[in-house]
């Protein structure tokens, strides 16, 4: 992992922009926690002309429901979810400012087209690599949610988070370009 | 008649579950490190470093090693000639389960119902449990945490017995190159062949937690392994979906007796975080 992008968070247009599929990118800031049945819950406030409790705006989300912490640790070990399962409530979101997700899997033709409209970022984390991972994730803490459980908004303060630009804002796609360099007919 | 006590199955289940989700196999740790050497796409290397990473900060720490610490699944084989005192037998299962997620900072994914309420239950039960009445006086327990973005991209097809051997490779082989990047690869993939649709299904689970590298006993089905293999490796998905040769780790075949008018298969697909643990009482 040579030749690291480093961000910030809030995050602005002309540096989502920047970014391109492949990128190699290590996060700092804050980034919110949300799964399907929060996705489900801001979308519900959206479609009902609600604030939402956390601005999207030059944000970015993070696909994970946590393990438990064990006593002494920040945060128990967080990898990404599979991100198809939040695509129905993600075009809203972006509308509304969000500029990236972390997440792993496939997007719908509709999330990367609203990424294209709204310029924001599809990054991927490695699956699987929850321990590693949350050692990047500094502070977490509940925001709403918390009937929840793992699936509760958390905010985690993350320092070098390790991600890479898997779809970029204008719809470059590393699941579609990489694979067939290394496909054997 | 030998007697087992039902709070020696409880630790039992209890410690085989905290082992599956801290400690990843020597054999798929081996197997990882031997991939990372020979994948060729620089990003797939640079995911299975993560990934070997991961396992050894995990085992070290004594921490999961991915936050989906799966659903409960116990195959049990229980000799003839034991006898459960004690206690409920499937009691101390899900006890042994309960103890360890809520004890071992695992996570509890289950929900109650899963169309109406899906509310979770909080402890991680009920476990599935699978018990065969074997001859003896042992009782083997074998457990596997599922994940379930991996469990989600399987798939079970009641083929023609006129499908054949390529029929089975094609059902298989489509599985695991649809699938993606959703499972996580590099996956690895549980096959039933035979029986009847769940007897398929729970062999295809079965053979999830076979050790990587160990083939079936019957030459045809082993051989039969390594093509589908091959076949997945050729398809380019590569660590994490991302481009490269190493997309699934293993393909485990289990068989049975079926009916003259079918072929059931079944793939369960595994994760490279393929959490299982097995003793002998
Ligand atoms: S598919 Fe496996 S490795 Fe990936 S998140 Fe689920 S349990 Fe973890």
């Amino acid at each position: 992992m040579e030749n690291n992008i480093r961000i910030e968070t809030p995050v602005t247009d002309e540096e989502i922009r920047k970014l391109k599929a492949g990128d190699n990118v290590l996060i700092t800031g804050v980034i919110y926690t949300a799964r399907d049945a929060a996705h489900k819950r801001l979308i519900e406030l959206i479609n009902r002309g609600e604030k939402l409790p956390i601005d999207p705006k030059g944000q970015i989300i993070y696909y994970v429901g946590p393990a438990p912490a064990k006593p002494g640790y920040v945060v128990g070990p967080a990898g990404p979810t599979t991100s198809y399962r939040m695509d129905s409530y993600t075009p809203p979101l972006l509308e509304l400012g969000l500029k990236g997700m972390i997440g792993k899997g496939l997007r719908s033709k509709e999330v990367i087209n609203a990424m294209k409209e709204h310029g924001a970022v599809y990054f991927g984390a490695v699956g699987g690599a929850a321990a590693l991972i949350s050692k990047s994730i500094k502070k977490a803490e509940v925001v709403c949610y918390e009937d929840l459980g793992a699936e509760a908004i958390h905010r985690f303060y993350v320092e070098d988070f390790p991600a890479i630009v898997v779809i970029d804002s204008y719809g470059n796609n590393l699941y579609e370009s990489e694979p067939p360099k290394y496909r054997i007919q | 008649m030998r007697e087992v006590n039902a709070k020696v199955i409880q630790q039992t289940v209890k410690e085989l579950f905290l082992e599956a989700n801290y400690v990843i196999g020597k054999d798929i740790l081996d197997k990882l490190r031997q991939q990372y050497e020979t994948e060729e796409s620089p990003i797939g290397k640079s995911v299975l470093n993560q990934i070997i990473k991961n396992d050894e900060i995990a085992a070290e720490e004594k921490i999961a090693l991915c936050q989906d610490t799966g659903m409960a699944v116990v195959f049990i084989e229980l000799g003839q000639e034991v006898a459960v005192v004690g206690g409920d037998f499937n009691d101390a299962i899900n006890q042994g389960v309960k103890q360890a997620y809520t004890k071992g900072y695992l996570r509890k994914s289950v929900v109650n119902d899963p169309l109406f309420d899906r509310v979770n239950t909080k402890y991680n039960i009920p476990a599935i449990t699978h018990i065969t009445i074997v001859p003896g006086d042992k009782i083997t327990i074998n457990v596997t945490a599922k994940g379930f973005g991996s469990e989600n991209m399987s798939r079970i097809k009641m083929l023609k017995p006129a499908d054949g051997i390529q029929g089975v490779k094609d059902f298989i082989v489509k599985t695991a190159v649809e699938a993606g990047p959703n499972p996580c690869p590099p996956i690895i993939l549980g096959v039933g062949i035979g029986g009847t649709m769940e007897m398929a299904a729970i062999l295809a689970k079965k053979a999830t937690t076979r050790s990587v590298g160990e083939h079936n006993s019957d030459v045809r089905y082993a051989r039969l392994e390594d093509e589908i293999l091959n076949e997945i490796n050729k398809s380019g998905i590569g660590p994490a979906g991302l481009g490269g040769r190493t997309t699934a780790l293993s393909v485990n075949i289990e068989y049975f007796p079926t009916h003259i008018a079918g072929l059931p298969v079944a793939v369960n697909i595994c994760c490279h975080a393929a959490r299982h643990a097995q003793r002998v009482i």
